[in-house]
């Protein structure tokens, strides 16, 4: 091998450090890039907690408040109606809400802060769909055992009126709780645990 | 003495031979089999639909508006009030369709003669991605208009990422850029739709062309005529691309545009498969339509999303069969293991696997367009299942048993003697 074919160490070495450094800066220049598909603070400001006043609601009826562009339900459930919350637990996939598809507060036999009061986000788990509400006395399409609940359109998902998924069908996990909390008896915020818990 | 324009040649060549080199490599000296059939249409009429899309695509944006509040009412305003502007976005919703309609053609001509088999493993893998970045272009130009399919469509869609375990929630806003499709998700799907994808898009069918004419054309023979040459090293079956093929590829465009004509003058909706009719509403969060489908060229792969059931109370599963059921296109040249291409000479293992997957992935295709209980359900043998979630599964199972089992059975194929020249 004559002189000039020998590998110059010195300048490969910088050359591949220069590589290397010159790599590492353009992931670096990435990240602004990729950090601006996170949603924007104007888009995070409409997500802001919103207010509900539920001072109108009789029980047996249901409103629907819009959160973070989605869907809420809230529901005045009436005494026949959580007692049959207890009829159908054993035909529910998940009855003691074991996924964490709540705040902890929600985590028990209603799903809810007040008993009678149920409130969840108005979207199917199974691939986003907006179900839609079936009264008890929707047993001819529903089934004989039907105590009222909701029935998602697109791939035919059912849930009770706590939000919980029935067995057997498409949508993997019961409906979602949002946080959400109390701030008189009339008025409910959504978005937001309660202050200190 | 030399006419203007051959001198004009001459001057333009004698600065810049690139072109005239390029122009004989690729065009006038692209020496391709003579035994070419109807199946080989389908690449050049790709191209055709690309130049189709990108032309009416640049004039729809010209009075496309990509904000949620005015989108819907722009695209509207396109089929009004813009003179032609109807025949535009016709044009480009009849095309998005026509793309797959050949793309889908042009993948079956690989199947039937082996066009993806050693030494074209890479013509084939552009040709995947092609087709990856195509699903991508066409779910984010779906969203454009705006309308109730585009919304809950691309809800539904950008919700499978969010099945992703662990890192899905954050991945499913990153991408919506909001917590559920907003204005954010319409501005940068327009961008991605304009400007990204297609320039990747056209990136990649260039590595195809040069990638196909570096190793030569297949043919559905499935043989080789480099290995036989003149005394010039011209493949002895082969003919000039140009002339011969771009004239009868010129044939096959007129066939295809009358075609196209018809859908785009009479048909442009297709009876609800090209242009849903929900998408005519306005998007509606907070309602969902009584039935999503995704349009007709995603559905094989819907229904075997919903085929698979949840396990572990997740969604992921199906999503993963999903992406899987493209991802595995990718490895096709080393599950094949016939000595032979072409369907002519494969034996009875393959031809009945190639059926059965094409069969399945018809009725797969027919049964994403409706809903799970459009053919009842089983009695009380099957414990009342749904007919079409079973149908789905076992074509699901059909779809990936043709690739999985694919290295047992092509070794296992007989195969009857390759000629050594063409056919006619």
């Amino acid at each position: 091998m004559s002189q000039q074919d020998k590998v110059d160490k010195t300048r490969r070495n910088l050359v591949v450090a220069t590589g290397v450094a010159g790599g590492l800066a353009s992931v670096g220049v990435a990240v602004p890039f990729a950090a601006s598909w996170m949603p924007s603070e104007r888009a995070k400001a409409a997500g802001a907690p919103v207010e509900a006043d539920i001072s109108k609601l009789e029980p047996g009826q249901m409103m629907v408040v819009e959160w973070r562009s989605k869907p809420v339900w809230i529901v005045k459930r009436t005494k026949e109606q959580l007692d049959g919350l207890k009829k159908i637990a054993a035909q529910t996939a998940d009855p003691a809400s074991e996924v964490p598809q709540q705040p902890d507060y929600a985590k028990n036999e209603t799903r809810s802060i007040k008993p009678e009061l149920l409130v969840v986000v108005g979207i199917c788990t199974h691939l986003g769909c907006s179900p839609t509400s079936k009264g008890g006395d929707a047993k001819a399409d529903m089934g004989a055992d039907w105590e009222g609940g909701f029935y998602c359109p697109c791939h035919g998902s059912k849930f009770d009126l706590a939000g919980r998924v029935y067995k057997g069908v498409p949508a993997p996990t019961n409906l979602e709780v949002p946080p959400h909390t109390y701030v008189s008896d009339t008025t409910l915020v959504l978005g937001e645990d309660k202050k200190g818990a | 003495m030399a006419s203007p324009i051959t001198a004009l040649v001459e001057w333009f060549d004698s600065r810049m031979p690139t072109v005239g080199e390029e122009y004989r490599k690729h065009m006038s000296e692209y020496y391709a089999p003579k035994n070419f059939n109807f199946w080989y249409y389908f690449g050049a009429l790709s191209i055709l639909v690309l130049v189709i899309q990108i032309v009416s695509g640049i004039f729809l944006t010209m009075n496309y508006k990509p904000d949620a509040a005015q989108a819907f009412g722009s695209v509207e305003y396109i089929m009004r009030d813009v003179p032609g502007g109807w025949l535009i976005r016709y044009i480009h919703s009849t095309g998005a369709s026509a793309f797959f309609v050949v793309v889908y053609l042009h993948m079956f001509r690989a199947l039937l003669y082996g066009s993806f088999k050693k030494p074209r493993e890479l013509v084939w893998i552009f040709g995947v991605m092609i087709y990856l970045c195509l699903m991508a272009e066409a779910f984010m130009g779906y969203l454009l208009p705006w309308g109730q399919m585009s919304y809950w469509g691309a809800q539904v869609i950008v919700n499978l990422f969010g099945a992703v375990p662990l890192i899905g929630p954050d991945l499913a806003v990153w991408i919506r850029g909001d917590y559920v499709v907003s204005d954010a998700t319409l501005n940068r799907f327009f961008a991605l739709h304009v400007i990204a994808i297609p320039l990747v898009l056209l990136g990649l069918v260039v590595a195809h062309i040069l990638a196909l004419h570096d190793v030569g054309s297949n043919n559905p023979d499935g043989i080789e005529i480099k290995k036989h040459k003149d005394a010039n090293g011209r493949p002895l079956d082969g003919i000039p691309f140009h002339p011969y093929y771009t004239v009868k590829d010129i044939a096959g465009a007129i066939v295809f545009l009358a075609v196209f004509s018809i859908v785009v003058f009479f048909m442009p909706e297709m009876g609800g498969y090209f242009l849903e009719y929900n998408n005519f509403v306005p998007a509606d969060p907070l309602q969902t339509p009584a039935h999503i489908a995704p349009v007709w060229y995603f559905t094989p792969y819907y229904s075997i999303l919903r085929a698979v059931p949840p396990l572990f109370g997740s969604q992921f599963p199906g999503v993963m069969a999903m992406g899987l059921a493209t991802l595995i296109l990718f490895f096709l040249p080393w599950l094949d293991r016939s000595p032979v291409k072409s369907i002519r000479y494969r034996g009875a293992y393959y031809k009945t696997a190639l059926s059965l997957f094409i069969v399945a992935f018809l009725i797969l295709g027919y049964l994403g367009v409706e809903p799970t209980n459009v053919w009842g359900r089983f009695g009380d043998w099957l414990g009342g299942a749904e007919r079409a979630t079973v149908v789905s599964r076992i074509c699901t199972v059909i779809y990936f048993g043709f690739f999985i089992l694919m290295p047992w059975y092509t070794a296992r194929d007989t195969h009857k003697p390759e000629p050594s020249r063409v056919t006619a």
